[in-house]
């Protein structure tokens, strides 16, 4: 088959609108990405409301009531170690664990396509000192990377969220970097040169309609990764610092309990997985749905 | 192929000095002096000056980096501020034990993710490959550190059969390979072993019933090969990435278990790099990062070569 019957092929029927259209009528469609939708945006939900919600102060502790199991009376999932509500404190450590988990992709989102498309789009020296750059931080394992960067910051939340996102850089700019060449070198493009548009037109109308796309999909498959890393790092001590409540953190200081009481020890734990489960099958949903050839 | 190999030999060269440039550099983003850390805060001018020019603080930041990197390509990776001894006997000892752990983790967790892998490839779109499908996203977004408390909890606290914590009596210096020692390196490497086997499960499966749809294998059936002939041909085409996801999974494992080795307290590098982190140990932080990023970016080398030496037509610049 000849390149341009190729292109033809591949090459969306109807125009962007539509596209954007049946993707959305097939994510619909898919009852495992909305259901895992749902969920995500019922936690936002209870994130931004937490105050209304929660039955009671997460930072209120008491001596007498350490450790309560699951369905003590006014601790309906227990207590932890100093006496405070747990599921106050899952409530409002929604709050923190998410915006941990989701800022850090978006952040990284933003920079790494910046870095991607810019090296792909300028070729040449460019393109190898942005590249070769991320090499050297590809070089490190991502978990090794967070600890490192955040342990020589220091423990913090803001200090966590920008070492995620530099662990999270190297790996958008490179699905943007190789996405950006492929489109650069299409006639369409080559087209939109000779007949007079400049680099600007051509970035905003061409390649960024077609790189984000991927770029977004590839992101989306990060914010699992994100949420268990950001939450280990709260659990190793170097993201929140007590007595804020954030998943991570709660499962640390309840590890002492697992012989007291191991269930609400390991409740934390759980919404972490929750979350993250649902992002990796709504990543899953958004690639298929975005998949024109299917 | 020996061009490319050397030239693949020759890129290393940069990467282990800019690993080494990012490794040395950790310590200046720090906010606090690495020598406060030890110092009383009472003491004199004339001492911290003492103290900086042993660990030689004293001198320009590139003199310090060239100082450390000529250092440490002789195997010197300077003395831990906070216990006084070299930093390279500290690491010994925690890479021997991150080995053990990373080596039953491997074991089992290889060994499952090919069986899963091939098992799911064999019955794509049936009921078998939903579950083990299902089972590896579950695998790939459960917070590890997370599942090791909960095997804890459920094999220590309520079956009572395997120890919670530790590496055994003797200690961290002391394994060896008997039933007394190897209870202790279950939870830990079942533990660490999830993440790896589901993706090497995921990566196995698509590569399998991706080859397994592809023409030469309906012409191989065709001809009359037997089950067991195809299932060569399969083994073959899959071996190049099953082993590069492999080799990166190894990399990320030894690179990854600080969390494993913090809720099982086992004497490792990740144990030992929480330590450094929170008593501002900087030189065992950046000989420990050091180890772990080389040790990662020689894994990622032989990756490649293996892989170039199982198919040619993989080359990379």
């Amino acid at each position: 088959m000849s390149a341009v019957a190729a292109d033809i092929q591949s090459a969306p029927a109807a125009p962007a609108q539509g596209y954007w259209r049946a993707v959305a009528s097939r994510l619909l469609r898919d009852k495992v990405t909305v259901v895992c939708a749902l969920v995500i945006l019922g936690l936002i939900l209870m994130a931004v409301f937490a105050p209304w919600i929660a039955p009671d102060d997460p930072l209120k502790s008491s001596i007498f009531k350490r450790l309560q199991p699951i369905g003590t009376q006014g601790y309906p999932l227990g207590s932890d170690e100093l006496g405070r509500d747990m599921l106050s404190r899952l409530i409002f450590g929604a709050r923190l664990s998410l915006v941990m988990g989701i800022v850090p992709v978006l952040c990284a989102l933003g920079i790494g396509s910046l870095l991607g498309i810019t090296a792909g789009f300028m070729g040449g020296r460019t393109n190898t000192a942005i590249m070769r750059t991320i090499d050297v931080f590809y070089a490190f394992p991502s978990v090794l990377l967070a600890v490192a960067i955040s342990g020589a910051l220091g423990a913090g939340v803001l200090n966590a969220i920008l070492s995620l996102t530099i662990v999270f850089i190297p790996p958008i700019a490179r699905v943007a970097e190789s996405v950006t060449t492929q489109v650069r070198s299409l006639d369409y493009v080559e087209a939109a040169r000779a007949s007079g548009a400049g680099s600007f037109a051509i970035i905003r109308v061409h390649i960024l309609g077609n790189v984000m796309g991927p770029v977004f999909v590839y992101a989306t498959s990060l914010l699992s990764v994100c949420m268990i890393l950001a939450a280990g790092l709260s659990f190793l001590g170097l993201g929140t610092k007590p007595p804020l409540p954030e998943w991570g953190l709660m499962l640390n200081t309840l590890r002492t309990a697992i012989f007291q009481n191991p269930w609400v020890a390991a409740l934390p734990g759980l919404m972490i997985f929750l979350v993250s489960f649902c992002f990796n099958l709504m990543s899953d949903g958004v690639r298929a749905a975005m998949d024109v050839t299917r | 192929m020996l061009a490319y190999l050397f030239r693949r030999l020759l890129y290393v060269i940069p990467i282990a000095l800019a690993v080494s440039a990012v490794c040395f550099s950790l310590v200046y983003l720090g906010p606090v002096d690495p020598l406060m850390a030890v110092l009383p805060p009472d003491a004199s001018l004339e001492l911290i000056e003492q103290l900086k020019a042993a660990y030689g603080f004293d001198k320009p930041i590139p003199v310090q980096f060239a100082k450390w990197v000529a250092r440490a390509a002789q195997g010197d990776l300077g003395t831990s501020i906070a216990t006084g001894r070299p930093v390279n006997s500290e690491l010994a000892r925690a890479i021997s034990n991150t080995f053990v752990l990373a080596f039953f983790a491997c074991t089992f967790g290889f060994t499952l993710g090919l069986a899963l892998g091939f098992v799911a490839g064999y019955f794509n779109g049936t009921w078998i490959d939903k579950l083990v499908t299902s089972f590896a996203v579950a695998g790939v977004s459960v917070p590890h550190y997370w599942l090791g408390m909960v095997l804890v909890i459920i094999f220590s606290v309520f079956l009572n059969w395997l120890p919670a914590t530790g590496m055994g009596t003797g200690g961290s210096g002391d394994w060896a390979w008997d039933w007394e020692h190897i209870r202790f390196v279950i939870l830990p490497a079942v533990t660490l072993s999830v993440i790896p086997t589901a993706i090497i499960t995921r990566t196995v499966r698509a590569l399998v019933a991706d080859i397994l749809s592809r023409e030469f294998v309906s012409a191989l059936v065709a001809k009359g090969l037997s089950e067991a002939g195809v299932f060569w041909h399969v083994v073959k085409n899959a071996a190049p990435t099953a082993l590069a996801v492999m080799g990166i999974q190894l990399g990320y494992l030894l690179g990854g278990s600080i969390l494993v080795e913090t809720v099982f307290t086992w004497p490792g590098t990740g144990f030992l790099l929480s330590i450094a982190i929170f008593q501002r140990d900087l030189p065992l932080l950046q000989g420990t990062i050091l180890f772990l990023a080389l040790f990662f970016v020689f894994l990622n080398l032989l990756v490649d070569v293996v892989q170039t030496l199982l198919d040619p037509r993989i080359r990379r610049t």
